[in-house]
C-alpha cells in the first residue's frame, strides 16, 4: 500500500510504541470483512463470491477509512497535546518541589535575577519614552525645530545661547508666509521670564509660569483643548480680549477638575485674563521644550508686541504629508538668505538648521541612555553568568540524582526539560519580583521634578516595558539553565553512580568551568565599574567647577513687585524690602535679580564706545538686571571696581558692571573699568568688574556677562537671593512676614537652597551617574558572589587534598595563602580581561566625560584595586575554612562535604 | 435520503451503539450483529455508518476502545462504555421514550383534541 509507505518515520516509530491510528483502522475494518465473509461461508457460500459479496455489502470502504483515519488523527492530536501539557504541568510542579528543597539556593537566584531584570525594564521603560516613543502629538514624525544662528561661528552661537538660536517676529511672520513644505509653521516665545507672574484672587497668592504661543500653536501640534477652545486669531493681537488656556494638573490642582473654572476671570500678575480651555492631561509642555520646568498657563502671543523684543520666538513647523525634514531644509536654505539680502536692516541672519522636533528634544540624551541600556545588558549577561554558575554547582550536587533517573530511563530530553523547567519557575519569579521592583523605580524617577531630562515623566512600565521583561526573562532562563545542561546531559552513569558523583577528572574540570564563568563575571564587573568610575570623576570634576558663585548657604524665593511698571515705586520697594531681610537674624546679605545663573538665559550686544566691529562680530552677553547687593548674596567676586548703589537710579549716569570674560574679549588687553559701552540706547559706564559665572551650565565656559542696576532698568521677574548660614526653613517664616507686611500678594512660595539650582542643571548627569553607580555595584556584589561560590566549592572539593598536605606539615596560615592566592588569580585573570575591555568601552563614552580622560588611570587602578579586594574579602571565609580543615576527619574520608 | 432523516438516523444509532454496549464490551462486528438480532432483524445497520458513529463516539470520550482477542483467536478492536457514555444513554433514552410515546399518542388518536377554552 503506497499510503502506508508515505506514512513518516515517527508514525511507523509510534506503531512499536502503540499508536498508530491508520493501521488500527485498517485492522478493524479487515476484521469486520473477515468475519462476515466467514459468516457467509459457514452459511455455504463459496469463499470468492463470500468475499466479493462482503465487500459489496461494506459499501464505500475507502471512503470510510479516510473518515475514520481524519478522526483518528484529531483524536490523536488532542491526546498528545493533553499528554505534552500534563507533562509540562509534571516538570512544573516537579521543578517547584525541588526548588522548594532549595529554598535558600531558589531565594539566592531570584534575588540576583529580580535584581537584573528591575535594572533592564527600569532602563528600557526610561530609553522607551525618552528616544524610542514618538511625542505625545499626532504624526509627531512631521514636527520640524528650528535652529537659526548657523550664519555664526559655533563659538559665537555658544556664546549667545538661546538668544541667537531664535527669531523676531519679522522673521517668523515672513518665512511663514513663504514656506511651502510646510502645513503649518508655528512658534513661541521661550524666554518663559516674560510670562510669569502671581496668580491672585479668593485664594492664597501662588507663582505661576506661562508661555506665550503663537496663535496656531496648539493645532499645529495637534493638541486640542479637554475642555473649551483655542485662541481665537483677534486673541493675538494687541487689544484683543486676554485669555488663557490652563494646563490639567494646575487646573486640578487649583480649580479642583471643575469645568465651571471656563469663562472665570483670573488675575495674573496684576492683569485680568479669562479662562478659555483646559489642556489636555497628556500634553505636558516642560516636558518635551523646557525639561525640569512646569507650566501653569497659556497665552496667545501678541506679535505686535513682540515685534520690538529682538529674537523672541522658537518656531515649529508642521511637514505636508509625504515630506521629509531634508525638503524642509533645502527649502529654508534658500529663503532665509534671501530674507536676509531683502532686508539689511535686520538684526541678524537667520539661515537656519532644520531638525526633527524628537531629535530636537531628546537626541543629546541619545548616547547617555544607549550607554546606560548597554550598561544593564552587561548586568543582565553577569546575572545570567552568576545562574550559570549556580545551576552548574547545583547540578554537581545533583549529579547522582540525575544519573539515577537516567539509569531508570529518564532520556536526555526529560532532564533538559526538568532543568529548563526549574530555570523558568526562578526567571518568571524573578520577573515578577524585578516588575515590582522596577515600578518602584519608575515611580521614584518620574516624580522627581528636579530631574532636567525630557519626556521622563511619561516614563512608565506599559505594555512594550512588560513585553521586553518577558523577552529578557525568557532569553536569561534559557541561558543560565542550558549552560549547565550542556554538562549535564553527559553524564558518566557508571562511573557517577559508583563514586557518589565526585570523581577527581570531573570535579576538575568542573571546577575550571567555574573558574572560567567567574573570571568572564568579573571582566564584565570590571567594564561596568570602570564606566562608572569615569562617570564620578567626571561628575566629581564638575561639582568642583568654580561656578563663580557660591552655591551653598544662601537661599532663593521668587518674589513678587508691586510696582504696576512705575521704576521709582519698585526700587523704593526693593530698597524697603531688602533692609528689612537684611536686618532679620542669621542673614549676611540679600539681594535681588530678575534672573539666576544656570536658569534662563538672555543676551544683549555690549559695544564698547570708540571701537568698531563688524555687524556679526560676537557682541553679545548674558544679561542680569540686579539690585545693590545681589552680587554679594550670590557669593560673587567684585575683583575691581564697586557694586551698584541705590544712587545709581534714573537721574545718574547709566552703569553697568561686566565680568572678566566680557572685559578680555570687549576691551581686548585695555583696562575696561570706567570706559563708556553701548548697551541697546544709552551708553554706560563700567563701574565694576567680577570673576566670570558658569551662567548656561556648569560644563560650558564662562562668557561674557553684563549685570545692570534693577534702578536704570525693567527687570523680566524677580529673583530674592539671601546669603545667611541658616537653613531656608529657619528663614522661611520671618521673609514671608517682611515681604507680606509691604505687599500682601506675595506669594507663600517655598524659600529654596540656591544649591537646587547647581542640582538641577547637573542632575542628567546625576540621573546617568547614579544609574550607572547602582549597576556596578550590583555587578560587583554579583562577582563577590561568584568569587565566594567558586573558592567554597573548590575547598569543599579538595577537603581531602587539604587535609593531606596539613597531615604533612602544611600550616594553617600556608592553606590559607594557598586558597586565597587561587582566588585572586581568578579574580586578577577577570581584571586583566576587563580592564582591556574597559579601554575600549571607555572610549565610547568620551562624549559623556568631562575634563576626565577616558584612559583616566586613577579610576582603572582604583577599580582593579576594588575588585581584587572584595574578590579576597569574598574567598576569605572559605579560605578560613580550609585553613582549620581537621586532617583526621578529611583523611577519614566520611568528612561533611557540605 | 435526504438530510434530515440522515441526521435522525444518525442520532439513532449513536443511542443503539451505546445501549448494546451495556452489557460489555463488543468489536464492531459484534455491534451490528447484536443490534440485528435484539430487533429481531427490523434494524439493519450498515457498515458504512457503524464504524464512523463508532469512532465519532470514541473521539467524544463517550467510548472507550481496546484490543482483544476473538472467539476465533483473532485481534479484534472492542468498546466499552465509559462513564459518560452511560450517563448519555441515559440521557438519550429518556427522551428517546418521550419522544416515542408521544409520537405514538398522536398516530394512536381516533379524533381530535377537545377545544380548549382559554
Amino acid at each position: 500500500m503506497a499510503r502506508e509507505r508515505e506514512a513518516p518515520l515517527w508514525r511507523r516509530y509510534a506503531r512499536l510504541l502503540g499508536a498508530n491510528p491508520q493501521a488500527d483502522i485498517d485492522d478493524e475494518l479487515a476484521f469486520h470483512l473477515q468475519s462476515r465473509i466467514e459468516e457467509l461461508v459457514a452459511q455455504g457460500i463459496p469463499p470468492q463470491e463470500a468475499r466479493s459479496r462482503a465487500l459489496l455489502q461494506f459499501g464505500d470502504l475507502n471512503g470510510i477509512r479516510n473518515s475514520g483515519i481524519q478522526i483518528a488523527a484529531k483524536l490523536q492530536a488532542a491526546r498528545d497535546r493533553q499528554k505534552y501539557w500534563a507533562a509540562l504541568l509534571q516538570d512544573l510542579r516537579f521543578a517547584l518541589r525541588t526548588l522548594r528543597r532549595d529554598r535558600v539556593f531558589a531565594t539566592v537566584c531570584v534575588a540576583i535575577l529580580a535584581l537584573g531584570i528591575a535594572a533592564n525594564t527600569t532602563v528600557f521603560s526610561v530609553v522607551n519614552a525618552v528616544l524610542l516613543r514618538p511625542l505625545p502629538f499626532p504624526d509627531s514624525s512631521q514636527l520640524v525645530w528650528f535652529t537659526s544662528g548657523r550664519a555664526y561661528k559655533a563659538q559665537t552661537r555658544a556664546a549667545a545661547g538661546l538668544s541667537l538660536a531664535t527669531y523676531t517676529v519679522d522673521a517668523f511672520r515672513e518665512f511663514r508666509a513663504q514656506a511651502r513644505a510646510f502645513h503649518g509653521v508655528t512658534a513661541f516665545n521661550p524666554f518663559y521670564g516674560n510670562s510669569e507672574g502671581t496668580l491672585t484672587g479668593a485664594f492664597e497668592p501662588r507663582h505661576v509660569h506661562g508661555v506665550m504661543v503663537a496663535q496656531n500653536f496648539f493645532p499645529t501640534l495637534g493638541v486640542r483643548p479637554l475642555f473649551g477652545r483655542n485662541f481665537l486669531p483677534e486673541e493675538a493681537h494687541s487689544g484683543g480680549r486676554p485669555v488663557v488656556l490652563l494646563s490639567y494638573p494646575f487646573w486640578q490642582q487649583q480649580f479642583g477638575g471643575e469645568p465651571s473654572v471656563l469663562g472665570r476671570q483670573l488675575t495674573i500678575g496684576g492683569n485680568s485674563v479669562t479662562v478659555i480651555g483646559i489642556l489636555p492631561a497628556s500634553f505636558d509642555f516642560g516636558a518635551v521644550f523646557a525639561p525640569g520646568l512646569t507650566f501653569e498657563f497659556f497665552a496667545p502671543a501678541d506679535l505686535d508686541r513682540l515685534f520690538t523684543w529682538g529674537n523672541t520666538l522658537s518656531i515649529i513647523g508642521r511637514l505636508r504629508p509625504g515630506l521629509t525634514v531634508a525638503h524642509a531644509q533645502s527649502e529654508a536654505d534658500v529663503l532665509f538668505p534671501a530674507m536676509n539680502k531683502a532686508h539689511p536692516n535686520w538684526w541678524g541672519r537667520y539661515d537656519s538648521t532644520l531638525t526633527g522636533l524628537k531629535d530636537h528634544v531628546s537626541g543629546k540624551y541619545r548616547r547617555p541612555l544607549l550607554f546606560l541600556w548597554c550598561g544593564t545588558g552587561l548586568v543582565l549577561l553577569i546575572v545570567c553568568v552568576n545562574l550559570s554558575s549556580l545551576f552548574l554547582a547545583r547540578s554537581a550536587a545533583r549529579a547522582r540524582e540525575f544519573a539515577l533517573r537516567a539509569a531508570l530511563g529518564a532520556g536526555r530530553g526529560r532532564l533538559l526539560r526538568q532543568l529548563l523547567a526549574e530555570g523558568f519557575l526562578l526567571s518568571a519569579a524573578g520577573a515578577l519580583a524585578g516588575i515590582g521592583l522596577s515600578s518602584l523605580a519608575t515611580l521614584y524617577l518620574t516624580h522627581r521634578a528636579s530631574l532636567a531630562l525630557p519626556l521622563l515623566s511619561s516614563a512608565s512600565l506599559d505594555s512594550s516595558a512588560i513585553l521586553w521583561t518577558a523577552l529578557i526573562a525568557a532569553l536569561a532562563a534559557l541561558v543560565f539553565s542550558l549552560a549547565p545542561a550542556s554538562r549535564v546531559s553527559s553524564p558518566n552513569l557508571q562511573s557517577t553512580l559508583k563514586d557518589g558523583g565526585h570523581g577527581v577528572c570531573t570535579g576538575r574540570s568542573h571546577a575550571r568551568v567555574r573558574a572560567a564563568l567567574v573570571t568572564a563575571q568579573i571582566a564584565l564587573a570590571c567594564i561596568l565599574l570602570t564606566g562608572a568610575g569615569l562617570l564620578l570623576r567626571s561628575f566629581l570634576r564638575l561639582l568642583d567647577t568654580d561656578l563663580g558663585f557660591q552655591p551653598d548657604h544662601a537661599s532663593v524665593l521668587t518674589i513678587e513687585i508691586p510696582d504696576a511698571g512705575n521704576r521709582p515705586r519698585r526700587t523704593a520697594y526693593l530698597q524697603t524690602i531688602l533692609n528689612e531681610i537684611r536686618a532679620l537674624p542669621g542673614v549676611q546679605s540679600a539681594g535681588v535679580a530678575d534672573m539666576l545663573p544656570l536658569g534662563r538665559n538672555r543676551s544683549w550686544g555690549i559695544f564698547p564706545l570708540g571701537k568698531t566691529y563688524p555687524k556679526d562680530a560676537d557682541a553679545s552677553a548674558v544679561t542680569r538686571i540686579v539690585t545693590p547687593g545681589y552680587l554679594q548674596a550670590l557669593g560673587v567676586r567684585l575683583t575691581r571696581g564697586r557694586d551698584f548703589t541705590w544712587n545709581d537710579d534714573d537721574a545718574r549716569p547709566g552703569v553697568v558692571i561686566i565680568n572678566e570674560t566680557a572685559a578680555r574679549l570687549r576691551w581686548e588687553g585695555e583696562d575696561a573699568l570706567g570706559r563708556l559701552a553701548r548697551v541697546g540706547r544709552g551708553n554706560l559706564q563700567v563701574v565694576g568688574i567680577v570673576a566670570d559665572v558658569r551662567e548656561q551650565s556648569p560644563e560650558s565656559p564662562a562668557r561674557p556677562e553684563m549685570y545692570l542696576p534693577i534702578m536704570q532698568n525693567g527687570p523680566e521677574g524677580a529673583e530674592l537671593v539671601i546669603r545667611s548660614s541658616l537653613p531656608p526653613s529657619a528663614l522661611q517664616s520671618a521673609v514671608i512676614a517682611a515681604l507680606r507686611s509691604r505687599n500682601p500678594g506675595q506669594p507663600a512660595s517655598e524659600l529654596r537652597p540656591l544649591r537646587t539650582i547647581v542640582d538641577l542643571a547637573v542632575s542628567p548627569r546625576r540621573f546617568f551617574l547614579l544609574l550607572t553607580a547602582a549597576f556596578a555595584a550590583l555587578a560587583l556584589l554579583l562577582s563577590a558572589l561568584g568569587i565566594y561560590g567558586v573558592t567554597a566549592y573548590s575547598v569543599a572539593n579538595r577537603t581531602q587534598e587539604l587535609g593531606i598536605r596539613m597531615a604533612l606539615g602544611a600550616s594553617s596560615a600556608s592553606l590559607l595563602r594557598s586558597v586565597l592566592a587561587s582566588a585572586l588569580k581568578v579574580a586578577l585573570a577577570g581584571i586583566a580581561m576587563g580592564a582591556a575591555g574597559a579601554w575600549f568601552t571607555a572610549r565610547s563614552i568620551e562624549a559623556l566625560l568631562y575634563n576626565t580622560e577616558p584612559t583616566d588611570l586613577p579610576t582603572f587602578a582604583a577599580i582593579a584595586v576594588i575588585l581584587g579586594s572584595v574578590s579576597l574579602l569574598a574567598a576569605a571565609g572559605p579560605a578560613r575554612r580550609a585553613a582549620r580543615i581537621d586532617p583526621v576527619a578529611a583523611l577519614d574520608g566520611v568528612s561533611s562535604r557540605r | 435520503m435526504d438530510k434530515s432523516q440522515l441526521e435522525l438516523i444518525r442520532g439513532t444509532l449513536d443511542v443503539l451503539i451505546l445501549k448494546s454496549l451495556i452489557w460489555g464490551r463488543l468489536h464492531g462486528y459484534a455491534i451490528a450483529d447484536l443490534i440485528r438480532r435484539q430487533t429481531d432483524g427490523t434494524l439493519l445497520v450498515e457498515e458504512g455508518t457503524l464504524y464512523p458513529a463508532l469512532w465519532r463516539l470514541e473521539s467524544k470520550g463517550w467510548l472507550e476502545a481496546e484490543w482483544g482477542l476473538s472467539g476465533n483467536n483473532r485481534k479484534a478492536k472492542y468498546y466499552i462504555l465509559t462513564p459518560e457514555g452511560r450517563r448519555q444513554l441515559r440521557l438519550a433514552t429518556r427522551t428517546w421514550q418521550a419522544y416515542a410515546d408521544a409520537v405514538a399518542k398522536l398516530l394512536s388518536a381516533t379524533r381530535p383534541p377537545a377545544i380548549e377554552e382559554s
